[in-house]
């Protein structure tokens, strides 16, 4: 039995996201998913049914595994995001295990920010919900690539293929016209574990993947690699060692595409230009790297450059502009209101900021519009005009979540206040719809 | 069971681009190093010696190479520590140039403002000295190297954890953590918490420390100790407060998995003397680190929230 670093090491990796509404079943899922794939050790799993023992259960309460929090165990809720690993032999996952409950949005966005896949969990015997279609524009709206969505409890409609084909079809219809790019539908029961992680015997009926074997197999895209190079400087190294008197590289993530040397570069905002004289992989020089790959850059031209600067091929240059139009997810509990100042964080870039204009806030249950709503409180998602103090190099977040999002903060406490992401919200056919019309295109 | 690769569908044609698991955790891990030092005044790393904290230490070498790296370390010595570990702390200090400050539980003893435990333990005593400390020495950002794989209390830490001037964790008043946007605004007083490892696990750090090649203290390899058996694990007989005379000292096959204070961090029964060993050990293992290992977190289902609640790391 060899299972060796190099062969765990050359496994992809998937993050992933899950939403559902309280009692749907979602903390029974997760729990299921880590306890059938082997990835609860004995020790938590004692842990767990010691203290379901304890509370009179016959059975290992599986939502234990997560509930991590005392208050989350008293009451028996989630009530903040948890971060959880776990690995098969074809690939390893983060999954972000998002709270359905409270403060649904502003949770669900933060774990949907760093997602490649969000499963969406609905009761089999309610069908589509108005939280179903919350969390499918979510996903939607913060560009998720993948989404799945688990109908679960089909135990408690007798397995019957016609129920979950129609929550499929209308769940489908929903989140393609939203623009969600894949969707996948799995009937499934998390309490009795059918097509979880194995098969399930009592619905021959469904020919697809299960849950985990999805996961296992959705391509995980490198299509940052496919984007114009974006690299924001994080740090400026410079030893001034008798061993490196004149190096001065500058330290960033490749927030998105391929840099190699000898290419010529643009600084933003200055647009002074220079050219890759050299790239360090963390101590190693290259020739090549790509995002998101956390390197160091030598330029020929001694020009100055610092941290918040972007350095980008000169090809494929953003362009810089001080009035950004977003949409916002707002994540605080003291309002943003019009007039507001705040910091407009961008990539490596806090700049001072004035909320200008508040055009319309979205209602997700219907996907109405509201214009002109004055504020945004606390899971309120809107439309949002922002004047910068400096000239941002801002890119819309459809071409890249990386250096299309940013966050406003309240200079006075540095409460995170409201996700934002430039340009156009959903991905959808927006301009087939007229603006004037009802929808979603706000 | 050999479990080969998997090169193709999952990459597909863009695979010249993919990059490994090992590697993805690495440039992450950068990339929180350097954001600390670009917008905080004056970052410390925790180090204890233990596998944790020397992956920090050697992602911050290279996050900032060729320049040094640009923190001093801060050690919080329970008294109880494993020589070994103290001998490894010296030699990285010194081969690296860095700048080691100590905060001893045992002046605090001595000193009268910490009670020793009836049970001897001092992983909890830990507290006082290491947040004094931060307020003294006014550090604002303070590395640690704690994952989230190790407990669930950890499971709900965010990357950057705002503590407020008494040091401590409110869970339920996180900051939202967005993409790749750290936010690490904080009042005088205040200071952020930094987990450049977050998102590792315990088998990630094996692995990184063999791709790397990173030295570590001998005692996580299998060596023969002299121990003794309390609640369940193999203590280190010493002058700390044990054995009782019920509890007979045996000669042992054993390692840590962890390394903490003495007083409560157990061995395990092992023959892996080498890091090849120890990866098929690990890969195995039905017990999580800390359930094999930590007396501590066994006090209470929610022993470390509570701790993490009043400052601990």
């Amino acid at each position: 039995m060899t299972t060796t670093t190099e062969q765990l090491s050359a496994t992809t990796l998937l993050r992933f996201a899950t939403a559902g509404s309280v009692d749907d079943g979602k903390s029974t899922l997760v729990g299921r998913l880590l306890h059938d794939s082997k990835s609860v050790l004995e020790d938590q799993l004692e842990a767990v049914e010691r203290v379901s023992a304890d509370r009179g259960q016959d059975a290992p309460d599986l939502a234990l595994l997560t509930d991590g929090l005392r208050a989350e165990r008293e009451q028996g809720i989630t009530i903040d995001v948890a971060y959880r690993y776990f690995a098969t032999a074809r690939r390893r996952f983060i999954l972000a295990d998002t709270p359905g409950h409270v403060q649904y949005t502003r949770n669900m966005v933060t774990g949907a920010s760093t997602a490649d896949l969000a499963v969406v969990l609905v009761d089999a015997r309610n069908g589509v919900i108005e939280q179903t279609r919350r969390h499918a524009a979510v996903a939607a709206l913060l560009r998720v690539p993948h989404v799945v969505l688990a109908v679960n409890k089909m135990d408690l409609v007798d397995y019957r293929e016609s129920v979950f084909a129609e929550i499929a079809e209308e769940f489908t219809a929903y989140a393609s016209e939203l623009g969600v790019p894949e969707i996948t539908a799995i009937p499934i029961s998390a309490l009795a574990g059918d097509n979880v992680v194995e098969p399930s015997a009592n619905m021959d009926w469904y020919g697809g993947p299960t849950v985990l074997e999805h996961l296992e197999t959705v391509p995980v895209s490198h299509d940052l690699t496919a984007c114009p190079a974006r690299f924001p400087v994080q740090y400026v190294i410079r030893p001034q060692t008798a061993e490196h008197p004149d190096y001065r590289g500058y330290a960033g993530q490749i927030a998105s595409g391929v840099l190699r040397v000898g290419e010529a570069v643009t600084v933003l905002p200055s647009g002074k230009t220079s050219v890759i004289e050299g790239i360090d992989a963390l101590g190693e020089p290259v020739d090549i790297a790509w995002s998101p790959q956390s390197v160091t850059l030598r330029l020929k031209d001694d020009i100055d450059i610092s941290r918040g600067d972007l350095i980008a091929p000169t090809a494929s240059a953003p362009a810089t502009t001080q009035d950004v139009v977003a949409t916002v997810c707002h994540v605080a509990d003291q309002p943003l209101a019009v007039g507001a100042r705040v910091l407009l964080k961008h990539t490596t870039r806090t700049v001072k900021a004035i909320v200008k204009e508040i055009p319309s806030r979205l209602t997700l249950d219907d996907l109405s519009q509201h214009p002109a709503p004055g504020q945004l409180v606390a899971n309120d998602i809107g439309r949002v005009v922002v004047r910068t103090a400096e000239p941002l190099a801002l890119d819309a977040y459809a071409d890249s979540r990386r250096t299309g999002s940013f966050l406003l903060i309240d200079p006075a406490d540095g409460t995170t206040l409201a996700a934002g992401m430039a340009g156009e919200s959903f991905a959808s056919k927006a301009e087939a719809v007229p603006a004037d019309e009802e929808g979603w295109d706000f | 069971m050999t479990t080969a690769a998997h090169p193709h569908t999952e990459s597909g044609s863009d695979a010249p681009y993919a990059l490994s698991h090992l590697d993805a955790l690495e440039s992450e891990a950068v990339h929180i190093f350097r954001e600390v030092a670009g917008e905080f005044e004056k970052p410390v790393i925790l180090f204890s010696g233990g596998k944790d904290s020397i992956v920090m230490l050697h992602l911050a070498l290279k996050a900032f190479a060729p320049a040094p790296v640009p923190f001093a370390l801060l050690h919080v010595d329970t008294g109880h520590n494993f020589p070994e570990v103290l001998a490894y702390r010296d030699r990285a200090v010194a081969r690296h140039g860095l700048r080691l400050h100590v905060a001893s539980v045992q002046e605090y003893i001595d000193a009268g403002k910490l009670r020793e435990r009836p049970d001897g333990v001092r992983n909890p005593l830990q507290t006082v000295p290491l947040t004094e400390a931060i307020q003294q020495l006014k550090f604002d950002a303070v590395f640690g190297g704690g994952r989230r794989d190790e407990e669930k209390a950890r499971a709900k830490e965010r990357v950057f954890s705002l503590r407020d001037e008494f040091s401590q964790w409110d869970p339920r008043r996180q900051r939202p953590e967005l993409w790749q946007l750290y936010n690490g605004r904080h009042a005088p007083g205040e200071h952020v918490r930094v987990f450049p490892l977050s998102n590792w696990t315990e088998l990630d750090v094996w692995q990184y420390i063999a791709r790397e090649g990173i030295e570590l203290p001998e005692i996580y390899f299998a060596h023969e100790r002299d121990v003794f058996r309390r609640n369940g694990m193999w203590l280190t007989a010493g002058e700390w407060g044990g054995p009782k005379d019920t509890e007979p000292v045996e000669t042992r096959l054993v390692r840590y998995r962890t390394v903490g204070d003495m007083s409560c961090t157990g061995a395990v029964d092992s023959d892996a003397a080498d890091l090849d060993a120890v990866i098929a050990e690990i890969a195995v293992s039905r017990l999580t680190e800390r359930g094999a290992t930590r007396a501590d977190d066994k006090l209470s289902e929610a022993a470390m929230e509570d701790r993490k609640r009043e400052g601990y790391f």
